[in-house]
Formats: C-alpha cells, structure tokens, sequence
C-alpha cells in the first residue's frame, strides 16, 4: 500500500514539475499568445542567408539582399523563421542569429538579438534544475524548481528520488538557497531546508516496514556558469533525520548536476 | 502587384500626356508649391523590436508506443510521452516516462503455478531524464519528391524503474531518429537501453532491457 503511495506521489511530483516548468514559460506568452509579434526588419549586408530549417545541416536555398524587408515569424533555439518577398510571392525560411545580426529596423537601428550571458544569472526569475549523486551510499536523483526573491536568495523546492540496494525512498523539501557572488562564473552557495523522507525497504527484504521522517538539511554548493542558460551545479548537503527512534540518522549527500535559469 | 504596374504605367502615360499638353507649366513650376506637397508620408513607426516578445519554439512534447524487451520477463507493449527542450540547435534536455507489463519468466512457465510477481508488480513503469545531442541534422531523401528535415540524436540519462515493487536506479542511452514534418510535428524513432541492477531472482545482477518505439512530438 504505502509502496504504491510512493510510487503514486513520485510521479505526481514529477508531473507537477513539469507542468511548473511548462506554465512558467508560458506565462509569459500568455498575453501575447492571441495577437502573435511578427516584427519586420530590413537587411542592411549584401545578403543574407535562408536555410530550409532550423539548423546548420538544412542547406541554403534562397537568399534575402540588401534593403529586403523580413518578417520575423518565431524563433527556435538560436534560428529565426522569417517571410521575404520573392518576386509576387512570399518565401519562409530559416535565418540563424549571426546572420540576423545583418538587419536593422525600420527607422535603421541596430537590434538587441540578445545573447544569455553570465551577469543575466543575476537577472534571473527561476531556476529549475536537475542533478544526481550519492545518497548515503544509495543512489539519488533530485529535481528542483527555485524563485529568486532577489539577485543573492532563492527560495527552493526540490523533490529527491533515492534508490539503493535495499530500499527505496522519496524526499521533499523546501529550502532557502543564499549567492553571495551571484555575478562570479564561479559561484558558491549556501542552502539550508527542511521536509520529509519516506523510506521504504525493498521487497526482497523481510521484516522491515515503510517509514516517513521530517528532515534537515544544511549544505554548500557551487555553480560554474557553461553558456546561455545553463549552469553546472555541484552541492554537499548533510541531512538530519529526525527518526523516532533515541538517535536522529546523519546522512551526507553529494550531487552534480545542471541547472537551466529564465 | 499588377495593379501597381498598371498605375505606374498610367502615371507614365498621363505624365507624357501632360507633357506634350502644356510644356510650359511643367517646366517652369510655381517654386513654393512643390515644397507644399510631399510626394508620400510615411511615419517612421516608433517601437523597438522586442526580441523576446517573439514566439519561442523550443519545447516538444509528444507520445510514444513499442516494444521494450525486459530481461527474463519477455517483451510487451510500451507505451510513454516525452517532453523535451531544445537549449541550442545541437543539446536538447529530455525527460520521458514510459510504462509496460512484464510476461512470465520461463521458470514461472515450466514449474506450473509458481509466480514470483503479483498481477501489481507485473505492471513496470520508468522515468528519466536524459541529455541528448544531435548527430547528423539534413535533408532526407524518400524516393525523388521527397525531401524531408530530421536528424539523429543520441541520448543518455540517469532515471528510475520500478520494476517488480521496487524503484532502481536505471541508467539509459539511446539513439534515435527525428522526422520534422512540419515546423510544428516531428516523428521519432528511438531505440533505448534501460540499465538497473536486481536481486529479484536471486542474485544481484545488472539487467539490460531494450525499448524500440516510435513516436510523435508537437514543437511549443
């Protein structure tokens, strides 16, 4: 039964993640969603070039010359759907952001293309990461989903999944995450939370019986920003389990892992 | 478009025409009149191009169904869904669950009547997440009118199974194929190695357990 309960609130818990991670970037759009922004800029290089698709093994079969007005239809990782006048018709195709970098507005003004940097780590709104390391000698995959209140603080939910040789378990846990360098490539941190650990010995095991135990943790890290959004993340935490038998249970975890920021 | 032409051929004609008519008023034109009459007003339009406001394809979610062959337990029907982000044209993050039913070990068959799982255990689900990377991206061919954009990617992640009632660590690597049919519908074809130690019969032994499927993703 409580096996079942694990199993059923593993993949909830998941689930939640990824709907979090899928609204998130949503909400954003939301307002934009019903009136899309197709804005039109105008080539200022001889040329620039348009490939069938969003990569750089699609060939080149058209090329838009200088004065051509594009319209930016959308964008995928580092490519831009655009719409030229060719003759009487119009033609699609796909531009990459270096090319992109050839055009001008309408009034002639460079524009921001943006490319994510590390100062925008600083800049952040969220954070959502995913890592795995050693649990006390057991396996341990963990996924966490964090808000930053402001450039140095994050306020973090993280859901751990740890799979030994003789049991199983589940861990949720808030936690208060501190940058005192945000800006560094890299950056260390300190973490403090608490939650709650559902352990659960596997079948082959006798006489042993499901238990769930508050917890808490305390821990330090470091990010090493790589480039655009991601971040390469490493953490030792050590944890409390505040068991109801005389002793609490001490149990160090290391992790490494990635983490994405928006 | 013709239109347009037919307009400016009549300006043409209709200038000509002028011309001929009364030389004298077009070559000596009254100075301050052609200042009060700008030929076409166009207002620079004002906003700034807002690359961020630009909608983002970078998300593919999407179904999948097979066969995964499980050691000692047969090979069965899987069905999943994948969710995906692509961070740059070459490294996408993946996450995928999967679920099939695990068949009878050939000692359940030849002893009559011994079961090592319950009808619950026999159920198998999967999760994992998984980095993948992009080999080969082009055109393929399918007979002479037929170009389509795809590419292949392989895939590695770390995730769980919960095999026979218990959750273990599983490893997975694969390669797969990417149809893109559309800039909105892709199709994979995948085929995936699921990794996890067990001591379900006995002995504490590594398992490898191949998963062939296909599947259909819509870009978001």
């Amino acid at each position: 039964m409580n096996g079942r309960l694990v199993r059923y609130l593993g993949t909830r818990l998941l689930l939640a993640l990824v709907c979090l991670f899928v609204a998130v970037s949503a909400q954003a759009r939301v307002l934009d969603f019903f009136q899309t922004y197709q804005p039109e800029v105008v080539v200022s290089d001889p040329y620039i070039e348009m490939h069938t698709g969003p990569g750089r093994g699609y060939p080149v079969f058209y090329v838009a010359g200088q004065g051509d007005r594009i319209q930016i239809l959308k964008q995928r990782t580092e490519w831009f759907k655009v719409r030229v006048p060719r003759g009487q018709r119009l033609q699609e195709g796909w531009v990459h952001v270096e090319q992109m970098r050839h055009t001008l507005d309408l009034e002639g003004n460079q524009i921001d293309f943006g490319k994510i940097a590390l100062g925008d780590f600083a800049r952040r709104r969220w954070e959502l990461g995913l890592n795995g390391g050693d649990f006390g000698g057991a396996a341990s995959i963990t996924g966490y989903l964090g808000y930053a209140l402001n450039k140095h603080i994050t306020v973090q939910f993280e859901a751990t999944q740890i799979l030994g040789n003789f049991s199983d378990g589940l861990m949720a846990s808030g936690n208060i995450v501190m940058y005192p360098f945000p800006e560094w490539r890299v950056s260390p941190y300190f973490t403090i939370g608490t939650g709650m650990i559902k352990t659960k010995p596997h079948t082959t095991i006798v006489q042993a019986e499901d238990r769930t135990d508050e917890i808490v943790h305390a821990g330090t890290g470091v990010n090493v920003y790589l480039s655009d959004r991601f971040i390469l993340r490493m953490e030792y935490k050590r944890h409390t389990v505040l068991t109801s038998r005389d002793d609490n249970q001490e149990i160090d975890q290391w992790k490494a892992g990635f983490s994405i920021f928006f | 478009m013709e239109s347009r032409i037919q307009h400016i051929f009549l300006a043409a004609i209709v200038a000509m025409g002028t011309l001929w008519v009364f030389p004298a008023a077009v070559a000596a034109p009254d100075p301050d009149e052609l200042e009060l009459e700008p030929l076409v007003v166009r207002e620079p339009e004002r906003r700034e191009i807002d690359i961020d406001r630009l909608d983002k394809e970078n998300f593919e979610f999407g179904l999948l169904g097979g066969m995964m062959s499980v050691e000692d337990f047969g090979s069965n029907t899987v069905v999943g869904a994948r969710v995906a982000y692509h961070v740059t044209e070459d490294f996408f993050v993946e996450g995928q669950y999967g679920k099939t039913t695990l068949g009878e070990t050939s000692f359940e068959r030849l002893s009559g009547g011994a079961q090592i799982l319950s009808d619950d255990e026999r159920d198998m689900t999967y999760y994992n997440v998984s980095v993948g990377y992009n080999i080969f991206p082009g055109e393929s061919f399918l007979g002479r009118g037929l170009a389509f954009k795809g590419s292949m990617y392989v895939v590695a992640g770390v995730g769980s199974t919960n095999f026979g009632g218990d959750d273990l660590f599983t490893i997975n690597a694969g390669v797969g194929y990417r149809l893109i049919a559309k800039d909105w519908l892709a199709f994979h074809i995948d085929v995936r190695d699921h990794v996890f130690e067990t001591d379900l019969l006995g002995a504490q032994e590594t398992k490898h357990n191949i998963e062939f499927s296909g599947g259909v993703t819509l870009f978001f």
